[in-house]
């Protein structure tokens, strides 16, 4: 188990360093910032004084070191436009996406899961293929348009709902969050919506399939001849076998919900994250775009890190086939 | 029992080319569902191809542009009253119809393109992964899950803030993207099919490398290609209309559909809504007919899956 888990974590270190090299490099090839930063009459002197002052004078390969060594010691850098570190700036909107996220993964799951047993249970019925074709046109509908027509339904004709910003937020737990003021609430339905309708179609398609694979199964027979009723054996035993994966699959997505919450933040002026990599893309806010990456990057490989290690204790098979090759 | 299955499968698979797609069509053709969405995909494709014969006026013409003609709604009728606007006009005056049926131009070209050269790309390095196995394959197969790690979008956008806009960047990063669950699914086809006995007689032949690969292997990898190539143009389609839709894709001069999408978001909240909403009809139409087609195809190449469907 030991031998798994630090060939594992040495694995996503190694990922780690690769892609802080590729960013690197990448960002680096992004035009100069200090034309943006600088009003165009500024002397030659102001200009070097700039570079120096930057630390774009050096070397690519010394830059990197510098930044990595700082990196280590968790300072990504500080924001060329906003002059705070770019740390802060990304922890300081984080609140506001992940709330989104995670109201979004709410809906996934009591919308997704119900709907996809029940489309499971009767499988090629007019009810099943009205779902699951539901959910390809839910996999189809490019998000950022469906939240323009969300907008325009209820924010535009209908007046129902706020179309932008996060609205009154209050604190639960010490947590600053918009759940808990009714404002709040209000302005985050649309954009949560927003963000989980392709994983409600996801989750749908998951459960059905699982579905469909658990209910042939002998313990679901036998729970029959038992003369268990119907609602009994797929609310109790079959529910319980079949969360596992969908549960697994849902946590893995979390990870991709913050990446779509780009799109979304945008079109609803969400201040999360999202809309801070857009807007520092922009004005080319070198230091941010990489500390926001390697921030989504470091947590993608944590969320797959950890359910490597989940997956491993529940099914041993797996951790010595890695061990072995 | 479970060899007869496979070789029964092999035989329904692996017989020519020609059958393989007689198969498909014949297999699509058998669902209604999935034979009006095909129509409906294949109207849209035709618009898209004949759009500079049919579309009532050419948007990038700005000689026939009338600034006083911008944001009138669907159905109005131009000054000399030669031409209503059916679907209503932009900011600039244009006519939302012959600007969707253009901007379906790019948005189609783009994701096809994009989505061709991901699969030959992807084809050739998952191939030659799976044949030559050893340091190859693992550098390749490592690259593939770092792709897959990360979300298309995602990816898709720092490549585009690095290169830059234009079409050919887009197309770039949506490649660079997408190469990665080719070169999967075609490694793991042919991780199964190298084992097969006419492999290993085409070896013993004195065959070269590359006439096995590219003459016996691939053919005979092609059904699930097939399935995920028809789903990934979708993405790729829908992924342009994003990355435009952000500011960063295809160039003004070129508006898809997503460009035509985000020029109406402002606009929409004084409820001007045809300019958003028209060309986001169409591409949801186009992406939901693909995907409803290759739904299809999956069935047809999976046929457990068939038996399932069908009784």
């Amino acid at each position: 188990m030991t031998v798994f888990i630090v060939r594992r974590l040495m694995q996503s270190v190694l990922v780690v360093l690769v892609v802080s090299m590729i960013l690197f490099a990448g960002i680096f090839a992004i035009g100069n910032p200090v034309d943006i930063l600088l009003p165009p009459d500024a002397t030659q002197e102001d200009r070097e004084e700039a570079i120096q002052a930057l630390g774009l004078d050096k070397p690519l390969l010394i830059q990197y070191g510098l930044f990595l060594a700082n990196a280590v010691r968790g300072d990504l850098g500080t924001s060329f436009v906003h002059n705070v570190p770019s740390m802060q700036l990304i922890l300081h909107r984080m609140n506001a996406t992940l709330e989104l996220a995670l109201l979004a993964l709410i809906f996934a799951v009591f919308i997704g899961i119900p709907l996809g047993m029940l489309s499971g249970a009767h499988p090629n019925t007019l009810l099943d293929r009205t779902l699951m074709t539901g959910s390809i046109f839910g996999f189809s509908i490019p998000n950022f348009w469906q939240g323009l027509m969300l907008i325009m339904v209820f924010s535009v004709f209908l007046r129902w709902l706020p179309s932008t910003g996060r609205g009154e937020t209050g604190t639960i737990l010490g947590i600053e969050t918009s759940l808990a003021t009714w404002d709040g609430i209000q302005h985050m339905i649309m954009p949560a919506l927003n963000l989980s309708l392709y994983k409600i179609s996801m989750v749908m398609r998951l459960t059905r399939a699982s579905m469909r694979e658990t209910l042939p199964m002998d313990f679901v027979k036998f729970a029959r001849a038992k003369g268990l009723t119907g609602r009994r054996i797929i609310f109790v035993h079959v529910l319980k076998n079949i969360m596992l994966p969908i549960i697994t699959v849902i946590g893995m997505e979390l990870g991709s919900l913050i990446a779509f919450g780009v799109v979304t933040e945008t079109i609803f002026a969400w201040p999360g994250m999202g809309k801070l990599l857009i807007d520092s893309i922009n004005v080319l806010d070198r230091p941010v775009i990489v500390a926001w990456l390697m921030i989504v990057v470091l947590l993608f490989i944590s969320i797959n890190l950890l359910v490597d290690i989940i997956y491993s204790v529940l099914d041993p098979r797996i951790r010595l086939s890695d061990v072995k090759s | 029992m479970s060899e007869s299955l496979a070789t029964e499968h092999t035989a329904t698979y692996h017989e020519t080319d020609d059958t393989l797609s007689r198969q498909i069509v014949r297999g699509v053709l058998n669902s209604k569902e999935a034979t009006f969405w095909l129509t409906v995909g294949l109207i849209i494709l035709s618009i898209a191809l004949l759009a500079p014969w049919i579309a009532p006026q050419d948007p990038y013409d700005l000689m026939v542009l009338d600034i006083m003609d911008s944001r009138m709604p669907p159905g109005t009728k131009n000054f000399d009253e030669s031409l209503t606007y059916w679907l209503g006009t932009d900011g600039q005056g244009r006519d939302m119809l012959s600007a969707i049926m253009y901007g379906l131009r790019t948005s189609i070209s783009v994701g096809v393109m994009a989505g061709v050269i991901a699969l030959i790309l992807g084809m050739i390095l998952g191939l030659t992964g799976s044949y030559f196995g050893g340091w190859v394959d693992a550098l390749i197969m490592r690259t593939v899950d770092l792709m897959l790690g990360f979300p298309t979008i995602l990816v898709a956008l720092i490549l585009l803030s690095v290169l830059g806009q234009g079409v050919d960047k887009v197309i770039m990063a949506l490649v660079a993207v997408q190469w990665a669950n080719y070169a999967r699914v075609v490694r793991s086809a042919a991780l199964v099919e190298r084992e097969k006995e006419y492999i290993e007689a085409a070896t013993c032949l004195g065959l070269g490398h590359w006439r096995i690969l590219f003459k016996h292997l691939l053919p005979n990898c092609l059904p699930p290609v097939i399935v995920i190539g028809t789903v990934q143009v979708a993405h790729a389609i829908s992924a342009e209309a994003t990355l435009s839709f952000l500011g960063l894709g295809v160039p003004i001069t070129e508006p898809s559909l997503g460009l035509l999408i985000a020029n109406g978001y402002q606009l929409l909240l004084s409820g001007m809504y045809w300019i958003s909403f028209f060309p986001g009809v169409v591409l949801l139409l186009t992406i939901f007919s693909i995907n409803i087609v290759g739904d299809r195809i999956r069935e047809i190449l999976n046929p457990r899956l068939l038996q399932e469907g069908e009784n």
